[in-house]
């Protein structure tokens, strides 16, 4: 122990100070939280999880003036009562509910000054906490803009002093206040909260007394209101017989027959809307929100249009604008490959940096470009509210799968990854909804599928016109579709039979268009450029290098001698440029002998009898087994078999596959066979990092397990029709 | 009049609500309550779900909700 102390770097020492207080940051949905907290802590944030609940708990160091607090990114709200699991563990942690977890020490509350209205009746809420409390109005903008002054002096009297600073987060303006506030909050008094129901807080005191202070008043007061909440259960089990009549009677006494919830937005309502009245010098803002656009989007029609109009851009994009990036990064690769080869020469480690890290990494790597243009598209639709406004244009449409609008977001999300697409259902408040949601998920085209489209589809469908589009675009359309029908087909299947419950109901509150944040989308999509990179640099690579391994080994020392005589006895009787084609040609048939000979050709022939109703031969067996802990990684493989062995005319992956043949000399990718591939990962699930996230979102893995099994058999099942009725 | 026969152009105040659903609920945590004032923002294709404005902000619900509330037209100008 103390060898290990010694080497804990001094620096790292003296850093270490008593323990700093943690400030909770929350606010609405939208409301500009997580863009201020990023503001805050700038780059030194860790995120993890919450022992027991899946929800991502961002934590960041904000220093200033020699001062340290660790800040809390908790999720949006509405009000302490959970709608779902997102808003569930950010009440849990303001209450301090959570295992392990002290309650924050502080509250950072950010309101959106356009969304004053819900703001206020969330803040008046946290204030009951007993919490020091410092508020953050953001969107003054946008809301002078609008024409809302907001007199906040006045605002400040009626929220028993709390401090207020405006800020502009996206331009830093009202920074330097905040941050001076925020520094000074955690030894401040807390405020007196307003009193907007002095009959509940009665109840509520007289009730804690009474039970011998087994819970304080916030406490009671969620059991009374939040009647079928775990917390409420919890509390039910805690009291005896007699603590749970006494909290029966006190319910029915403050709400009578009125639903609690009911009772306790329309008393917090009726404050915040006398307050907004206050403190708003001028009303026009019934009236303010029509802009051009969001006008246009209203129009039912024109919305819907736009919606796949937008959708048909981002797809189309993701093709045409990659295209010179990815001639560029491929031409890179190619004359690695070949500089490579000059400098090492023949022999086992040549082919292992040339065919194995090169070839292999490199197959992957050039997709990074489509890849990001699709992450841009999927981020700036995101942050400019128009993804929240497409739940409400498809609710429709989701109904009749059994499922709402709010499953459109995650859905559209996983076009770019299933990863954040299954981590947004958390928004959807049914269980049964929102395991529906993850299993549809993965069905959507994701990036990873991309290169694996590509790759098939510009060897194998060719670039003529049909009316305005190109075939490639249309095939590549056709995919994406069978990936959403295939999709919203498992939702409704599910919602008929294991997960049938009720109609799933539809309450949102929908952002106003806004200019999405530079600074937020670059950050964004420099996190998923680096997810990316890493996984072409470690799992990709990993991959890449075994099966080089596996395809290079064992080397047969008799395809050797013989390939020797034959070249000697070559000799003999040829000369010139015949010698030296018939060489060439001698040497590549020697390789293709050794790679089906090795343990990689070994293996994909004892498979190989399972896809042979499909089509494949073995080394697209070996590359399709090979890619299930990540579906791109069939392009690395089919990179890293086919340049092994392959004529010297060959240069590009796609001019090697569409002369690949069978061993008796059939074409191997003919145009069923290429259709059922195709479709084979459109359907299946082989991607080990969704998986593990459907077993951590859904807590069991009974699920991932159903998901893989269903996804795979699918995928299976429509290859092989496409394939038996198509040759 | 219910919510979901508003028209566009009218502001109204909601008088009376049916809270009995859940979604009910749900909206009145968003702000639907007694005594605030809306608008009709929009509808999706086929009228169906509804964007109604409150303080310039937009909630999204479904006919089914909309017909839990009563209301009456403000006079305009406000």
């Amino acid at each position: 122990m103390v060898a290990d102390s010694a080497r804990i770097p001094v620096q790292s020492i003296s850093v270490r100070r008593q323990p700093a207080a943690r400030v909770a940051v929350l606010g609405n949905p939208n409301s500009g939280k997580s863009t201020l907290f990023n503001r805050l802590t700038g780059l030194r944030q860790k995120t993890g999880n919450y022992p027991g609940v899946t929800v991502e708990r961002h934590v960041g160091r904000f220093d200033h003036a020699g001062e340290s607090l660790e800040l809390i990114d908790l999720p949006g709200m509405f009000a302490l009562s959970a709608h779902s699991l997102e808003e569930r563990v950010a009440a849990d942690i303001a209450l301090g509910r959570i295992e392990n977890e002290a309650a924050p020490d502080a509250i950072l509350a950010v309101v959106d000054a356009t969304h004053l209205y819900q703001s206020l009746a969330l803040v008046q809420q946290l204030m009951e906490l007993g919490k020091p409390v410092l508020l953050a109005l953001t969107m003054t903008d946008a809301a002078d803009r609008a024409g809302t002054l907001i007199d906040i002096e006045r605002l400040s009297e009626r929220l028993g002093g709390v401090p207020i600073c405006p800020v502009v987060a996206t331009t830093g303006q009202g920074l330097n206040r905040l941050r001076d506030a925020l520094v000074d909050l955690p030894g401040q008094a807390p405020p007196a909260a307003p009193d907007v129901w002095p009959e509940l807080g009665d109840a509520a005191n007289r009730l804690a007394a009474e039970l011998d202070g087994t819970f304080n008043r916030i406490e009671i007061e969620r059991a009374l209101i939040d009647v079928d909440s775990m917390f409420a259960l919890d509390v039910a089990e805690r009291l005896g017989a007699d603590g749970n009549a006494k909290l029966a009677a006190a319910r029915e006494a403050v709400f009578g027959d009125v639903p609690p919830l009911a009772a306790e937005a329309q008393r917090r309502y009726d404050w915040a809307r006398d307050v907004l009245r206050d403190v708003t010098q001028s009303q026009p803002m019934l009236a303010s929100w029509t802009n051009g656009l969001a006008r246009l989007v209203n129009q039912p029609w024109a919305g819907t249009a736009l919606l796949f109009a937008v959708m048909a851009v981002v797809f189309q994009a993701v093709f045409a604008w990659a295209t010179p990036l990815m001639d560029f990064i491929d031409g890179t690769t190619g004359s690695l490959v070949e500089a490579t080869n000059a400098w090492l020469g023949d022999g086992a480690f040549a082919s292992f940096v040339a065919d194995g890290i090169i070839a292999g990494v490199g197959s992957v790597i050039i997709f990074l470009p489509q890849i990001l243009i699709l992450f841009l598209f999927i981020i700036v639709l995101e942050d400019s509210g128009f993804l929240a406004r497409s739940a409400y244009l498809m609710d429709r449409a989701m109904r009749s799968v059994g499922l709402s609008g709010t499953s459109i977001i995650p859905m559209i999300s996983s076009f770019a990854c299933a990863v954040p697409g299954i981590m947004a259902t958390r928004v959807i408040p049914n269980r049964r909804d929102r395991i529906a949601t993850i299993l549809a998920a993965p069905f959507m085209t994701c990036s990873a599928r991309l290169p694996v489209y590509a790759l098939l589809i510009s060897a194998f469908v060719p670039a003529t016109k049909v009316g305005v589009m190109n075939l490639q675009g249309l095939v590549l359309f056709g995919l994406y579709l069978a990936g959403i029908v295939g999709g919203l087909a498992t939702a409704l299947l599910l919602k008929k039979t294991a997960l049938r419950g009720p109609k799933p109901s539809f309450a949102l509150l929908i952002p106003e268009f806004r200019r999405p944040n530079l600074q937020t989308v670059g950050l964004q999509l420099l996190s998923r450029a680096r997810v990316f990179l890493r996984r072409a640099g470690t799992v990709i690579f990993a991959v890449a290098v075994i099966v080089w391994a596996l395809g290079y080994f064992p080397r047969s020392e008799t395809i050797r001698t013989n390939l020797a005589r034959d070249i000697a006895a070559a000799e003999q009787t040829l000369a010139g440029a015949a010698l030296e084609a018939e060489v060439a040609t001698l040497s590549n048939v020697a390789a293709a002998r050794q790679l089906e000979q090795s343990y990689l050709g070994r293996a994909g022939k004892s498979v190989q009898p399972l896809f042979a109703p499909l089509g494949w031969d073995w080394r697209v067996s070996a590359a399709v087994i090979a890619s299930f802990p990540a579906r791109e990684v069939v392009v690395a493989v089919l990179g890293t078999t086919f340049a092994l062995g392959a004529e010297a005319d060959e240069d590009t992956l796609s001019t090697r596959l569409a002369n690949a043949t069978h061993s008796d000399g059939r074409t191997l990718f003919t145009l069923p066979m290429v259709a059922g591939l195709l479709l084979f990962y459109a359907f299946c699930l082989q991607c080990a990092a969704t998986v593990a996230t459907i077993r951590r979102e859904t807590n069991s893995w009974r699920w991932p397990i159903i998901a893989w099994v269903y996804m795979t058999a699918v995928g299976y099942l429509s290859a092989l029709a496409v394939y038996q009725l198509g040759s | 009049m219910q919510l979901s026969a508003i028209k566009s152009g009218l502001r109204y105040v909601i008088e009376a609500i049916d809270c009995r659903d859940p979604a009910v609920q749900r909206l009145m945590m968003l702000g639907l309550v007694q005594g605030t004032e809306v608008e009709l923002g929009g509808s999706a294709l086929g009228g169906d779900p509804l964007e109604v404005r409150v303080f310039g902000n937009a909630i999204s619900l479904r006919r089914e909700q909309a017909r839990c509330f009563t209301v009456a037209p403000v006079a305009s100008g406000g």
